[in-house]
């Protein structure tokens, strides 16, 4: 297994990271920001809102013979979840090859 | 052949695999033995992931307990699966781009305190052990119902196998006995819950085949005085904190997190992320279903049927006593009703020889019967019985291997290697961490052996303490640069010792009252993490807005975790 910069196990916090300007730093950061944000807001609304507060709410609707808050909270939040997880590693990789960098 | 001779084959076969695996992949550094040398590729490291992860209790216990509380067990699954966003999205890539060995690793460095590095480094031993001994425990349950065994022969047996694998090939040779102990506890689970799925709604797919009879239990549940299956009874803010509780200890557990230091690259932890979700939900999404199936079977073979002609099943677990009947009204019927069939004893646990004469409920039934019986239940062969036992053994052995290397890594590396003795060799450290792993073992079966009796508080506990120290901690030390030592001390000690304390207040076994008067807004000790956490984020904030900011070095490195530093080559870009 080659070693990759930055992925050394010994090297010391120091300016390693001299493979972005500062521009690139911050737009690179800014993006990662905005993206997490908007996946946390699907991660906050569907469980907890949709699954708990007001699954009362949406359990007159029926899939099957399950209503529906109750198969979001035993179900359905789980999708999401796993679509959330494959939208950001997706993303932020694209992201970073986008930038030309890796580590 | 019987049940026993195919478990006996199945539990040798499996055996022998696991010793194969460590034996193949023996290590000789420190690096190795703690990160598998950085070279697990995402996709295996995500099923590593998954099995390290999926315990004793996501295998045998967590079915049962929906199976009994409903809508209102959706906490566990929404909070252990939705964990890995937090995980995913906040933790992993970067502290993989750290790069270091272990969780303290990057609390040391990152605070610059070799004070937290020692506090996070007993807060992991702690989590770890309060997790492992139940993982023994599970071993030790498998071994005496489907070997005759006993649970002592059973738990030592558990505690020798990993100790050899764990000690010999280290966090490399467990990845790989993870991952073939992942394909064996997810077929376990998968193949006797599509088969009682086709019985039950003519689908063999069981996520779907739930959906034609969830209404229908409901019915039955509601005729037996019960409230439906799919109704809440938990407050909504009780449900909230659980969830939320559940979701960042997950993503604060350290023998998690751990394993994603083992990709080779960055983007291979955030690869390895979306796999272990899968492979997780894979287990997650079939529990609910199996738990409405195993409930709708478990009512129409017990309810009302004449004890003296009970299935066969019935009669084999009772010996173990995960399922006791007492004749309340004298008809020879066993009648299930609300309520607990027996008192409770001092500690929370069920005194047998005293019958409730406060409700009409006869049948004592214990969480874990419903995946170990279902089975039975359903009239599966033999061979998918035995199955059931080895995913069972897998899924605590899977767990527990992951444990120990991380109480090492605390020990071996975190508190000898860095606070005590820096000048140690290459060789000295992995002999240490060796050893560790041995120590760790013989503690753990040695609880196994003995539970404490604090072991069904095990969930709460380990995860509360993990919400209000490490989660908390990780975020502010990588998403707050301003964030230094004196804020992430006073949060930790304020977040964990409050939610310490208010689980030890209100567990019984632990010495506190039972009763749920004076609860915090109504919440439940499981759910207290949440609180303690957000104590942990307060306080730290407070505290660091008013004390000096962190030195230039501290600040150099979070910049070095947030932003990718190298040039990208041709093997990262899969």
């Amino acid at each position: 297994m080659t070693q990759t910069p930055g992925s050394t196990s010994t090297a010391p916090p120091g300016p390693v990271h001299s493979g972005l300007t500062p521009e690139q730093r911050q737009s690179y950061w800014r993006k990662n920001l905005s993206l997490t944000l908007t996946l946390l807001a699907v991660w906050f609304v569907v469980p907890y809102l949709l699954g708990i507060i007001f699954s009362g709410n949406l359990n007159t609707v029926k899939l099957g013979q399950a209503p529906l808050g109750f198969w979001i909270a035993q179900q359905g939040s789980i999708y999401v979840f796993i679509v959330l997880i494959a939208v950001y590693a997706v993303r932020m990789n694209a992201l970073d090859r986008a930038t030309g960098v890796e580590g | 052949m019987s049940v026993q001779v195919w478990t006996y084959i199945l539990v040798a076969i499996t055996f022998s695999l696991y010793i194969g695996i460590a034996l193949a992949t023996r290590v000789r550094d420190t690096k190795s033995f703690y990160i598998a040398g950085q070279g697990i590729p995402p996709l295996w490291n995500g099923m590593a992931i998954a099995a390290d992860w999926m315990s004793a209790a996501s295998f045998l216990s967590i079915t049962g307990i929906i199976a009994f509380t409903g809508y209102d067990g959706s906490v566990y699954l929404m909070g252990w699966t939705g964990g890995y966003v937090l995980l995913a999205l906040l933790i992993a890539p970067f502290l993989r781009r750290f790069g270091k060995f272990t969780v303290p690793d990057f609390v040391g460095d990152r605070y610059g305190s070799q004070a937290l590095r020692a506090l996070a480094a007993l807060t992991a031993i702690l989590i770890s052990f309060v997790y492992v001994a139940g993982q023994m425990r599970g071993v030790g349950v498998v071994f005496s119902r489907f070997l005759n065994t006993d649970i002592t022969t059973g738990v030592i047996i558990g505690v020798f196998l990993v100790f050899l694998y764990a000690s010999l090939s280290g966090m490399k040779g467990i990845t790989w006995t993870q991952v073939s102990q992942y394909i064996v506890l997810i077929l376990a689970f998968i193949i006797p819950a599509a088969a009682i799925s086709l019985q039950l709604s003519g689908n063999p797919i069981p996520q779907l085949g739930f959906l034609n009879i969830v209404g229908d239990l409901n019915g039955l549940q509601e005729q037996l005085g019960f409230s439906a299956y799919t109704a809440q009874n938990k407050t909504n803010t009780d449900l909230f904190a659980i969830t939320m509780a559940l979701m960042v200890g997950t993503a604060g557990l350290p023998h998690v997190i751990t394993r994603f230091y083992t990709t080779p690259t960055v983007q291979g932890a955030r690869t390895s992320a979306i796999w272990a979700i899968v492979f997780i939900s894979l287990l997650y999404t079939t529990v609910p279903a199996l738990a409405i199936f195993a409930k709708t079977n478990l009512i129409n073979s017990l309810e009302n049927k004449p004890y003296a002609s009970a299935p066969a099943w019935f009669k084999n677990w009772e010996r173990t006593k995960l399922v006791v009947f007492t004749d309340k009204n004298g008809d020879g019927l066993m009648q299930y009703k609300p309520g607990n069939a027996f008192l409770k004893t001092s500690t929370g646990g069920n005194d047998f020889e005293k019958p409730d004469p406060a409700n009409a409920n006869e049948l004592y039934i214990d969480n874990d019967i419903i995946v170990l019986a279902t089975p039975e239940v359903a009239n599966l062969s033999p061979f998918l019985i035995a199955l059931v036992a080895a995913g069972g053994l897998a899924a605590a052995l899977s767990t527990a291997s992951g444990l120990l290397i991380t109480v090492s890594g605390a020990v071996a590396h975190d508190i000898y290697y860095k606070l005590i003795n820096p000048n140690a060799t290459e060789g000295a450290r992995l002999l240490a961490g060796r050893i560790t792993v041995g120590l760790a073992a013989i503690a753990a079966g040695y609880f196994g052996i003995n539970p404490p009796g604090f072991v069904a508080q095990v969930v709460a506990l380990a995860f509360g303490l993990a919400a209000a120290s490490f989660f908390p901690l990780l975020v502010m030390g990588i998403f707050d640069k301003r964030m230094n030592w004196q804020g992430a001390m006073a949060g930790l000690l304020l977040g964990l010792g409050f939610t310490l304390v208010y689980i030890i207040n209100f567990t019984p076994s632990l010495g506190g009252r039972g009763t749920p008067d004076g609860l915090f807004l109504g919440i439940s000790t499981t759910g207290i993490g949440t609180v303690g956490m957000l104590i942990n984020f307060v306080v730290a904030f407070v505290v660091s807005r008013l004390t000096p900011a962190p030195s230039e070095r501290v600040q150099e490195l979070v910049e070095s975790v947030r932003y990718p530093s190298g040039t990208l080559t041709e093997a990262q870009t899969h």
